[in-house]
């Protein structure tokens, strides 16, 4: 399916979000949020991603 | 009523306003001609405080632009002194300041933007009950410090005090901004920052382009005038991602945390 992470398309066939963020190979630390949405680190296990959806993979900053 | 003007609650049960003068009324007509701003709304930021921790690049566009819209009290907090790479970006910081306290420093420039506020200035690094004493003063904190430590700190006093925390971070061409108003609903910083972990990474290390710090610095003025004002949509539960490479901005919301050390359900208790 196709769906948008950080506002580039991909093409995944594995609809866990886990997958998909080890396929994207984001390296902590990193927030995700689905449709604008940040998910609970707790719930990335059950977390499906749907087709078309936008994920973002958000690093922190915290300079002055 | 001599009894009520001589108690010491008589500004809050009297909820005395200081009024605009005529040359004030002038000064700020720009802002009053705005139509949700009005008279109102700059006489609530003429009688408003406003704490800025750090005076690095975004408190710099902050509390520049902060002293030119008229708030009645800025206090600034910063224990660093002024060296030759801050002034790339840092611009109430000047040559001819360097060595000296950035507090210092960045006093001189606001008050020739604004003899009329008043501003003070604390060169220490605040923390523990100091710290909630100096917040407890002031109406709105706006954390523009360079290290998780602080920022986690900011955030867990304004939660147990209820202040309302406007937060911005800067680093390479990226900018976040976000507000916390502490209310049972809402989320805090914690509720984002607990994804990252405890990674320290600050401009020392990374680069910062320079304007970035003012468009991010000047995003956070902008919210800190909206509470106080009362006016718009402040960014209150939401963070705001700015890539200046592309110059895109998204919003994302942040949901409060159940397990949240800090407004969780069972909250941690600092001493
Ligand atoms: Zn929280």
């Amino acid at each position: 399916m196709r769906i948008m992470i950080n506002n580039i398309e991909h093409l995944v066939d594995n609809s866990e979000l886990v997958e998909i963020i080890k396929q994207y190979g984001a390296k902590a630390p990193f927030a995700v949020a689905i449709n604008g949405e940040f998910v609970a680190k707790s719930n990335y296990a059950t977390t499906q991603v749907q087709p078309d959806d936008l994920v973002d993979i958000v690093s922190p900053i915290f300079g002055g | 009523m001599p009894y009520l003007l001589n108690s010491p609650f008589k500004k809050a049960s009297l909820n005395i306003m200081k009024e605009l003068s005529n040359s004030q009324l002038m000064r700020y007509s720009r802002h009053i001609m705005l139509k949700d701003m009005d008279i109102d709304g700059q006489e609530k930021l003429w009688n408003s405080k406003v704490l800025i921790i750090g005076l690095g690049g975004l408190g710099c566009a902050v509390a520049q632009y902060l002293t030119a819209s008229g708030i009645g009290e800025l206090t600034l907090v910063d224990d660093d002194t002024v060296d030759i790479t801050n002034l790339q970006r840092q611009v109430l910081h000047h040559e001819a300041s360097i060595g000296l306290s950035k507090c210092l420093s960045a006093k001189a420039s606001l008050r020739a933007i604004n003899s009329e506020i008043r501003l003070n200035t604390i060169e220490q690094r605040l923390a523990g009950k100091h710290l909630a004493d100096v917040i407890t003063k002031h109406d709105i904190v706006i954390d523009c410090s360079d290290n998780l430590i602080t920022r986690n700190e900011l955030n867990l006093q304004c939660y147990q005090l209820k202040k309302t925390l406007v937060s911005g971070a800067a680093i390479r061409m990226e900018g976040q901004v976000s507000v916390y108003d502490m209310q049972a609903t809402t989320p805090c910083y914690q509720c984002l920052s607990q994804h990252f972990g405890e990674q320290i990474l600050t401009c020392v290390e990374a680069g910062v382009l320079s304007p970035v710090v003012g468009i991010v610095g000047n995003m956070q003025a902008c919210e800190a005038i909206k509470v106080l004002a009362g006016i718009g949509q402040p960014l209150i539960g939401k963070l705001m991602l700015l890539d200046a490479s592309d110059m895109s901005i998204n919003t994302f919301s942040i949901l409060k945390s159940p397990q949240c050390s800090v407004c969780g359900e069972i909250p941690f208790i600092s001493e």
